[in-house]
């Protein structure tokens, strides 16, 4: 049922630089960006080889995309100031250039030239009304000074080397006409044009779904190989550094806390912030054999010195004894997308597709699935955000459809929604303060202004916040302390059942860590039920009962945490477990099992999709067949 | 951190702006509101002082019109209408428009398709030709012409906010009200209206100044007041004439338009900034 195209990988051998091991092409010195007065980034000093990797890992804030933009002098354009250090850098038609000191005029030919970058955001980062070939072709002219239609057979070349089936075709395409991970390796065609000796990915994979993921770094592995380049690699992943790098340089808090081969940081960290940080990661496979989620205890940084917090406790909360609080049958849920001329639907997004399943008191379901799998759509659905083509849900055995207007508005406080993006689902203008007691007034919870505000005194601490920070702004706090608060206003009409529509994906391992905590303690507290989106299967182990894993609107597989994740049953399970990076440098993955991408869930009115019957495998596990 | 630092110059720049906007609107106003007290009888026409040069004559400070009428007199009682056009115009407008928008960008559907129809007539129509019939029909006076305006210029408010509603509608923090279950109005007023209020309080800004000059077209059409009543709008019309004999005439008036906009605008600004928490919007 998958759609796996073959793909032809031919090598591009004409360019390859001769082997120059051993001498680093860039090293930056002692290196200090300060903005404004305020040192972002202190004494950083580290070397880059020919033909090697170095990661530079670091959570939000540690200065690492502020080193990457400072080797290509864009750190200036948003004030960046320089009061010390120097970047060498080996070039073909300068010399050895200090690149913080040439002039402008010579940065600008060593940018894509020698130097290329790509970024996080292939589908910012491509012009909409251009095609693809248009803007390979114009960095191509622009610095080969080549004709035509040379550029348009080179281009050709480039688009076979990051291995786009029919690369001829794709020259005339647009952006909006590939998806996430093709657009991305059209960046890489591009950055690779000039056959760059130093590409600098800066968090390249960070907005892909795992499998494409997967798929792009074996690319760049391969590529790296072929063109014997060195590749600075930034990123928060640690799975990610332990599958492409040769070199690790951890950054925290705007200084470098340890630097080493691979297998040295990730078996012997010295520093406590690496421990800390390698201890957080979640990794998959660490509870094989456990019925029961389970909470561990966390290593945090205090003054320097790392600090175990939390206690190990077993997450027994799942009540399957009484009726179920949440209940889905046959749930379809469909957006029209193109119109015809009198304005009839011609095309559907089939997003939901006859999905049923059930949530327990007490229980975490986890939705598994990669973008366009419908898991979002599901969770919208049951909140009243989205409405349903067909199909019925129950809450507390009562269905939807039969609901009074006033029972709707309090299924609205029995049922609360925390969305990926903290700072965005937060009111920019209104205090936080004003954000928790939201619910509690719109229904009103609690009588009297003074024993509101010690409501939300009470949540600010129980997330771990304090009764000050009422009166300050969004903006005014980190990622992690921001989705405390959304977890506080949560909270703040004593729901039963929270949907966690990837609530996690947006913070630093080390405070998602914590945050899975708190939500599990939050369980335990009050016996709240969740609907936990996710596409991160590590995370997944860790906090559910049940996982439901979707493909293309249909539930896949349904089971047991355990069941699920250790005899995985239908082949997209498997391929989404194969293709989650481990952090662990010495286990060595084959990715070729990871081709192809997941088809469009657009279709025309009249095709309808074929529905796949569930067949139960073992007591409560169910697999789709085909 | 870089927040910081544009939040800590912006206090700096906004306490000059909104020092140096409140001192000259209030100052405007307050000579204005105080005009009859201060020049009583100063319409009055002396043709043995036409077209005298402004710092030459005590008694007329900043010249006379070709009719021996004292400038600054006219200047300063003329800014009774002016500004009543100015701010009340433009106020209504706001209103009506403000509502019409968050109305259509929100519910969409229905609601949608009425306003914005209605807008697409309102912007077809030329408004000399909307004047002249409105006149026509309801006559002059300074009530109708404030009306006229707002009829005319509603539609641009609505539109820029039902653009802004749009967009904002299906930002996350707007359907986690919703997910809440917070009220449709609260949504409205208390969610969707602050976030969208910064381009709209610089078009206020800009309309003031573009009504005071709309009403001497209109008074010229027979829609204002008697067109014996000073407004700077008028006197900027009469001294187009006399532009390259006798400056003064027209200059004048222009200048104390230029500095009730200049005074606005400051306002505007702080205002702006001052209803954004993060500051932005100030770069």
């Amino acid at each position: 049922m998958l759609n796996t195209s073959q793909q032809s990988h031919q090598g591009y051998k004409e360019h390859i630089v001769p082997e120059t091991a051993n001498t680093p092409i860039l090293s930056v010195d002692n290196l200090s960006v300060e903005f404004d007065g305020h040192r972002v980034i202190e004494d950083l000093s580290f070397t880059v080889e020919a033909g090697k990797t170095l990661a530079i890992v670091g959570e939000s804030g540690s200065g690492k995309s502020v080193t990457s933009q400072s080797i290509m002098r864009l750190a200036e354009g948003v004030g960046a100031h320089y009061p010390s250090g120097h970047i060498w850098f080996e070039s073909e038609s300068f010399g050895t250039i200090d690149l913080l000191k040439a002039p402008l005029s010579t940065i600008r030919k060593v940018r894509g030239k020698d130097i290329a970058m790509i970024f996080q955001e292939p589908m910012t980062s491509l012009n909409p009304v251009y095609t693809i070939g248009d803007q390979i072709c114009e960095s191509l002219t622009l610095h080969k000074q080549i004709s035509q239609d040379a550029a348009r057979k080179e281009a050709v070349e480039l688009l076979k080397m990051v291995r786009l089936p029919d690369a001829s075709e794709m020259l005339d395409r647009y952006p909006h006409q590939l998806s996430g991970g093709m657009r991305q390796r059209v960046m890489i065609a591009m950055a690779l044009a000039c056959r760059p000796k130093i590409l600098i990915a800066d968090e390249p994979t960070t907005a892909l779904d795992v499998t494409i993921q997967a798929q792009i770094l074996a690319i760049l592995k391969e590529l790296q190989k072929e063109l014997n380049m060195a590749v600075i690699f930034i990123t928060h992943d640690m799975g990610v550094v332990a599958e492409v790098a040769d070199d690790v340089v951890v950054m925290w808090q705007g200084k470098k806390v340890e630097q080493g081969p691979v297998t040295t940081i990730f078996t012997e960290s010295k520093h406590p912030y690496t421990q800390a940080l390698l201890s957080a990661v979640p990794k998959l496979g660490t509870m094989e054999g456990q019925p029961y989620p389970k909470r561990f205890p966390i290593t945090v940084v205090e003054n320097n010195e790392p600090t175990v917090v939390g206690e190990e406790c077993i997450q027994n909360t799942a009540d399957y004894e009484s009726e179920p609080l949440l209940s889905v049958r046959n749930l379809v849920t469909r957006f029209d997308t193109k119109k015809n001329f009198f304005g009839k639907a011609t095309h559907r997004v089939h997003a939901v597709e006859q999905v049923s399943f059930d949530i327990f008191k007490g229980e975490t379901l986890a939705l598994v699935g990669e973008s366009g799998s419908g898991k979002s759509t599901i969770g919208r659905t049951i909140q009243q955000l989205q409405k349903a083509t067909s199909g019925d849900i129950s809450f507390n055995g009562k269905s939807f459809d039969k609901l009074s207007k006033s029972e709707r508005k309090k299924l609205r406080q029995e049922i609360q929604y925390i969305f990926q993006d903290p700072l965005a689902s937060l009111d920019p203008r209104k205090t936080i303060g004003f954000s928790i007691a939201e619910p509690i007034r719109t229904h009103n919870l609690i009588q009297g202004e003074g024993n509101i505000q010690k409501r939300v005194t009470e949540l600010l601490e129980r997330v771990g916040l304090t009764k000050d920070h009422a009166n300050r702004y969004p903006h005014q706090f980190s990622g992690g302390q921001r989705q405390r608060i959304c977890i506080a206003r949560a909270l703040a009409s004593n729901p039963k059942l929270i949907i966690a529509d990837e609530a996690l994906s947006a913070l630093d391992v080390s405070i998602q860590a914590q945050i899975i905590n708190l939500f599990m303690e939050l369980q335990e507290e009050h016996g709240i039920s969740y609907l936990f989106i996710s596409h991160d299967m590590a995370v997944v182990e860790k906090m559910s009962h049940r996982v439901a894993v979707l493909y293309l609107g249909q539930v896949a597989e349904l089971g047991s945490r355990q069941q699920v994740l250790e005899t995985p049953s239908h082949p997209y399970t498997k391929r989404l477990l194969s293709a989650v990076p481990v952090a662990d440098p010495f286990v060595q993955r084959d990715f070729s099992k990871i081709e192809g991408e997941i088809p469009s869930p657009v279709r025309m009115v009249g095709d309808e999709p074929m529905i796949l019957t569930q067949q139960e495998i073992a007591p409560g596990h169910f697999i789709a067949q085909s | 951190m870089l927040f910081n630092r544009f939040s800590s110059n912006l206090s700096n720049y906004k306490s000059l702006e909104f020092i140096l906007g409140f001192l000259l609107t209030g100052s405007i106003c307050l000579l204005v509101l105080l005009s009859d007290f201060i020049f009583q009888g100063g319409d009055k026409i002396n043709l043995s002082a036409r077209l005298l040069e402004p710092f030459s004559n005590p008694d007329y400070l900043l010249g006379t019109d070709p009719l021996g009428r004292d400038i600054m007199a006219r200047v300063i009682s003329g800014g009774k209408i002016s500004l009543q056009v100015g701010f009340l115009s433009v106020a209504g407008a706001v209103v009506l428009g403000v509502i019409m928008g968050l109305i259509s960008g929100y519910y969409r559907g229905f609601w949608d398709v009425i306003v914005m129809r209605f807008a697409d007539v309102q912007l077809a129509m030329p408004f000399i030709l909307l004047a002249i019939t409105f006149i026509a029909i309801i006559g002059g006076g300074l009530t109708n012409m404030i009306i006229l305006l707002i009829i005319s210029q509603w539609v641009q408010y609505a539109r820029l906010v039902r653009g802004s509603v749009l967009s904002l509608r299906d930002r996350e923090f707007i359907q986690s009200a919703e997910a809440i279950g917070v009220s449709h109005l609260n949504i409205l007023f208390r969610h969707l209206l602050p976030n969208l209020i910064g381009p709209v309080i610089v078009l206020m800004t800009l309309n003031v100044a573009n009504n005071i000059l709309l009403e001497s077209s209109l008074t010229f059409l027979g829609l204002g007041v008697d067109p014996l009543t000073p407004s700077w709008g008028g006197m900027l019309a009469d001294g187009r004439t006399y532009i390259q004999t006798a400056w003064w005439v027209s200059v004048f008036p222009g200048l104390a338009i230029l500095l009730t906009v200049l005074g606005l605008n400051l306002l505007g600004d702080w205002l702006r900034d001052s209803l954004d928490p993060t500051g932005r919007t100030s770069k």
